[in-house]
């Protein structure tokens, strides 16, 4: 079913009585060309991609909750092309121009708004580090524009610019940064890939994978064994865990992400505002609610919930950057398992095994990437070559050396 | 989260700085090769559950900590000092230079 202004006008006419599901819910079959463990959004556009771009159609999504369960229904949605390193900023840059048609591609509202994103800068030092940043990005062919202070007064008018902690000294600017809607990238994705008969199969935790002479054969599963020649993991936090179903250790360390989200609001943030010197970031939901987070709690975790002192330095710094806002009551917060690599940059690569490949290491970054993973895991999958901007994203960089540390932060999980 | 420190006592979480898994504590010889180098600082076993990983009480008694607990639930198990007490070694005497 196609969706169209026309559609809901009618619907609305008869009742809403002619809506269908968006997508099958199929059994599982006995075998498939290519299966995806992971039902969130890189596993998705994965398999719409695969489907699509490369005519690969009998395959499946296995998924242990339900669609979009995971981190893609839990972030804070800050979509941006802003990196710096050859490697990060081709890929971020591709996964841009997908955002930027997307809702066509899928037929599909997913609410993407390009509102701008503002990374504030605190001294004189950050300020040369932002505009060589900048720079990076307009050489990218994508957009910045640097702001001293009354150029961001003019757009962010409440900051209290004068704290003493971290005076405002200006900001960057992206115009084409923002934000989306984030189940429902996850839906149209779903949808995409079940119209072009990709079965997603929910409730099945993929329990085990099946290896004969060095080559992938299938998975096991909580709804039986499914055979299949390619497997890919994309299962965000819980790498870890399906990795070591096949014998591997990961360079990815299991951390907590915390964010909050206020009552609902008349419009008064436009933009997605970014302090990084607080830890702390923020915009506002089409609905009304302040959006808003700050950094890891800091050690491993697989608890969906955060600690105290994290709520509080976010509240601290909040109020620090922008105390109009220490009216508002958090309504809601939650946590979410990162996949944290020691360079805080992803992977998107073959195994040592034949037929496994693998997409994890999203960090806090990876509602970004969904398009671009997406279409560069299928192009691996379905090719067996990296895609062109994918390609330092390799699983084997940790021990050759080539790392990817945009921040410059070193080579820790706990230190991005 | 409280974390009882063996020298001081149970102590907000705040006061402790997380290193990472116990990993850490084995260090590869000079000799030992790459892949040797890439167990010790980045695969990791990351479990669901139960594991060991290296603290330090940074605004505390300033000890290197190792602390089971479960990453699922945040209970706390054990926590021992990484170099255990010893009696103070008998001073001494150097050589005048
Ligand atoms: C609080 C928070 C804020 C964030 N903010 C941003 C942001 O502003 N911008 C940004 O770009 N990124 C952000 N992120 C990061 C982003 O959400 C993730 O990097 C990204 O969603 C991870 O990829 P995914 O969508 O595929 O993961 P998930 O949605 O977690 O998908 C993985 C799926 O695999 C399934 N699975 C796991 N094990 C198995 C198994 N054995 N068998 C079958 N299925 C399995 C899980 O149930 C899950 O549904 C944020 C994350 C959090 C938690
Ligand atoms: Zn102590």
């Amino acid at each position: 079913m196609r969706y169209s202004g026309f559609k809901v006008i009618t619907e609305g006419l008869f009742g809403n009585k002619g809506w269908k599901p968006a997508w099958r819910d199929p059994a599982p079959k006995a075998q498939y060309d290519a299966i995806i463990i992971g039902g969130g959004g890189h596993g998705l556009a994965t398999a719409f991609y695969l489907a699509k771009n490369h005519g690969l159609t009998n395959i499946a999504v296995l998924e242990k909750g339900y669609l979009g369960s995971g981190n893609i229904g839990r972030n804070t949605t800050i979509v941006r092309a802003n990196y710096f390193l050859p490697g990060n900023s081709e890929f971020y840059s591709h996964s841009m121009k997908l955002w930027e048609g997307m809702e066509a591609e899928l037929n599909y509202n997913v609410m993407h708004s390009q509102r701008g994103l503002i990374n504030l800068f605190h001294s004189d030092g950050q300020r040369d580090a932002f505009v060589r940043r900048g720079n990076a990005m307009i050489n990218q062919g994508d957009d910045a524009i640097l702001l001293d202070r009354e150029g961001v007064r003019e757009h962010l008018p409440y900051l209290d610019f004068e704290q003493t902690r971290f005076p405002i000294y200006g900001g960057l600017l992206h115009p084409r940064g923002g934000s989306a809607r984030h189940d429902a990238v996850a839906w149209g994705y779903a949808r995409g890939a079940d119209q072009r008969g990709v079965d997603l199969i929910q409730n099945c935790e993929v329990t085990g994978i099946d290896i004969e002479n060095g080559r992938v054969t299938g998975v096991q599963t909580t709804r039986g064994p499914i055979r299949a020649a390619k497997v890919g993991i994309i299962v965000a936090g819980r790498s870890g865990q399906v990795a070591a179903m096949a014998g591997m250790r990961l360079p990815i360390e299991s951390h907590i992400l915390q964010a909050f989200v206020s009552e609902g609001l008349k419009p008064v943030i436009n933009h997605v505002i970014s302090f990084g010197m607080g830890h702390f970031y923020i915009s506002q939901s089409d609905k009304g609610g302040l959006v808003f987070g700050g950094d890891l709690d800091f050690y491993a975790s697989y608890a969906s919930r955060g600690n105290l002192p994290m709520v509080e330095h976010v509240m601290e710094a909040g109020m620090t950057l922008m105390p109009m806002i220490g009216r508002a009551k958090v309504l809601r917060s939650w946590g979410g398992i990162m996949d944290m690599t020691p360079d805080g940059s992803p992977i998107i690569d073959r195994t040592h095994i034949d037929g496994l490949f693998i997409d994890c290491g999203w960090n806090y970054g990876g509602f970004k990437a969904v398009p671009a993973s997406g279409w560069c895991m299928a192009h691996l999958m379905a090719t067996g070559q990296p895609h062109e901007v994918a390609r330092r994203f390799r699983l084997d960089r940790f021990a050759t050396g080539h790392l990817l540390d945009e921040e410059g932060t070193g080579s820790q999980h706990n230190l991005h | 989260m409280r974390i009882t420190c063996p020298l001081c006592g149970p102590r907000d979480r705040r006061e402790f700085y997380y290193y990472g898994s116990d990993d850490y504590l084995n260090r590869p010889g000079p000799e030992a090769d790459p892949s040797a180098w890439d167990n010790y600082l980045h695969l990791r076993d990351n479990p669901a559950g139960i594991t060991t990983d290296l603290w330090y009480h940074e605004t505390g008694c300033t000890s290197w900590l190792k602390i089971t607990r479960n990453t699922v639930t945040h209970d706390i198990l054990s926590v021992d000092l990484v170099a255990p007490l010893e009696p103070p070694a008998k001073p001494r005497r150097r050589a005048a230079p």
